[in-house]
């Protein structure tokens, strides 16, 4: 469990990017924290491995203070995974993958085998292990990103836009791949994105943040769904327009879905038919 | 050509006692310049005025160097270190500048990356800033081997033995051949200096190999320094 508890951050140049901000991150779950750039999304997310220090406030993982936790050490028992995969162009992809274990001084070859085993993992070919992140596609470095990023079997994962850079092709593939990877794995993860959809797709807990940081709504995608908490939230989630605002028409005595733009979404039927 | 057959074999002596004497001012300055380069870099408001100073070092003429160097240092005139002295501190001159840039050209993303999966700032200097900035290091590297070639042939005036001695002897007694051997030898050791460089680059950063199929388009400055 990650707890953010009235925290704060005023930067250098006086801005303040966080206003006392408060929140739980269930643990083996998703939590995804989306909104528009500069609302101190990210912010948030690098206070979890200390890349950002609270101005004020306390922030801990499972009760521990992570301000009395050395930072080099913390950032070596979580994951991260951010946009552009954040890979070293001078390390093959099977070096890249077992980099943590190494800083941790796991031997290298017991490292490389773990390595490839997060390969399979994630779904690269193991004929890509000596190849250097340059050969690789935008997707392919990702999920290089992903394994490097599960390579110390962390509890936490934190991901910082990882799919923003990749085309809607193989971003709607990696994000299957990460439930999949969930599914298996059940780590904590906070992950930070500024796509609705994907927010609702991946996340067990959503939270929409305004500028500031500060929560507009947070919640299951259903509740939010359900039940936006502002005009803000409803405008952000596109809940009055689009592929959300679906409504009911009669055809032929039969119940169609139509969209907000008149396209037909599909047939309402009852749940246990489906 | 008769002169050179010759006399072949003290050209090929100085030939060698050039190369061995070059060595040294080129290791000198690029260790010397690591940690200029890594102040420079990191405390961005030293920079200037730390290659502004090293720069200036390469203004002073050598002759100068050789004069001022032995009473400041405590050695003889006519003694190796004085040259060997001299020529390092043009070789940080250059390189320390290099060192400076080479660090400043590695993506800060790569570096914030290094930091976020739990670099220390040491580990994450020479594991991956060092290796990344290896293109440009060697580039002015290059700079720096070719440049120490070439200044040691004036090492000869203090009576150190280089391949300048071939200068100074054809020009006293009117041997065209003897420069003309000299500014060969001097020329083919700098090419030797430069290809063997840059095939250690090569060797050492593989990844850069991949690379450039994508940047072909890049100019190599090293390439137009020797040129």
């Amino acid at each position: 469990m990650i707890e953010f508890r009235s925290i704060s951050k005023r930067f250098a140049d006086g801005t303040l990017a966080v206003d006392g901000f408060s929140l739980v991150i269930p643990s083996h779950r998703t939590t995804v924290l989306v909104g528009s750039s500069g609302c101190g999304k990210t912010t948030l997310l690098r206070m979890i491995n200390r890349m950002v220090d609270a101005s004020s406030g306390a922030l801990e993982i499972d009760g521990e203070n992570v301000s009395s936790i050395e930072p080099v050490a913390l950032r070596r028992r979580i994951g991260y995974v951010m946009q552009n995969s954040g890979l070293l162009p001078h390390r093959t992809v099977i070096d890249n993958i077992a980099t943590v274990p190494r800083l941790n001084g796991v031997p290298r070859a017991q490292a490389r085998a773990r390595a490839l085993e997060l390969m399979d993992t994630v779904g690269l070919d193991r004929a890509m292990a000596r190849r250097y992140p340059a050969q690789l596609s935008g997707g392919q470095q990702q999920r290089v990103g992903v394994a490097r990023g599960l390579a110390v079997d962390p509890n936490i994962l934190l991901m910082d836009e990882p799919f923003g850079a990749v085309d809607p092709i193989v971003r709607a593939e990696l994000q299957q791949e990460l439930l999949r990877l969930q599914r298996e794995l059940g780590k904590t993860v906070v992950f930070v994105t500024h796509d609705i959809d994907e927010a609702f797709l991946l996340g067990d807990q959503v939270v929409i943040l305004e500028k500031g940081a500060s929560i507009a709504q947070k919640g299951t995608p259903a509740e939010i769904l359900a039940n936006p908490a502002s005009d803000f939230v409803a405008s952000f989630i596109g809940a009055e327009r689009g592929k959300r605002a679906l409504h009911l028409r009669e055809v032929d005595g039969r119940r169609i879905l139509v969209d907000g733009d008149g396209a037909v979404a599909g047939r309402l039927v009852e749940a246990d038919s489906a | 050509m008769t002169w050179v057959l010759n006399n072949l074999e003290q050209i090929i002596e100085l030939t060698l006692v050039h190369i061995r004497l070059s060595i040294l001012p080129i290791v000198v300055g690029f260790l010397v310049s690591i940690p200029l380069g890594w102040v420079a870099h990191r405390y961005r408001h030293t920079r200037g005025l730390i290659l502004t100073v090293v720069g200036l070092l390469y203004t002073i003429p050598s002759l100068a160097l050789f004069v001022i160097l032995p009473p400041v240092l405590g050695i003889p005139y006519t003694s190796e270190a004085n040259v060997l002295i001299a020529l390092s501190i043009y070789a940080v001159a250059i390189m320390a500048r290099s060192m400076a840039d080479a660090l400043a050209s590695v993506d800060p993303d790569i570096t914030q990356a290094a930091t976020a999966v739990g670099f220390s700032s040491w580990r994450r200097f020479w594991t991956v800033e060092f290796p990344l900035a290896g293109p440009v290091l060697l580039a002015g590297l290059r700079v720096v081997a070719v440049s120490t070639v070439s200044l040691l042939t004036v090492g000869v005036v203090v009576g150190v033995g280089s391949l300048g001695y071939l200068f100074t002897n054809g020009s006293q007694r009117g041997i065209l051949a003897s420069v003309l051997a000299g500014v060969v030898a001097t020329v083919l050791i700098a090419l030797v200096f430069d290809r063997v460089l840059a095939l250690l680059g090569l060797w050492l950063m593989p990844w850069t190999r991949s690379e450039r199929r994508a940047r072909t388009s890049i100019v190599d400055p090293s390439r137009s320094a020797t040129a």
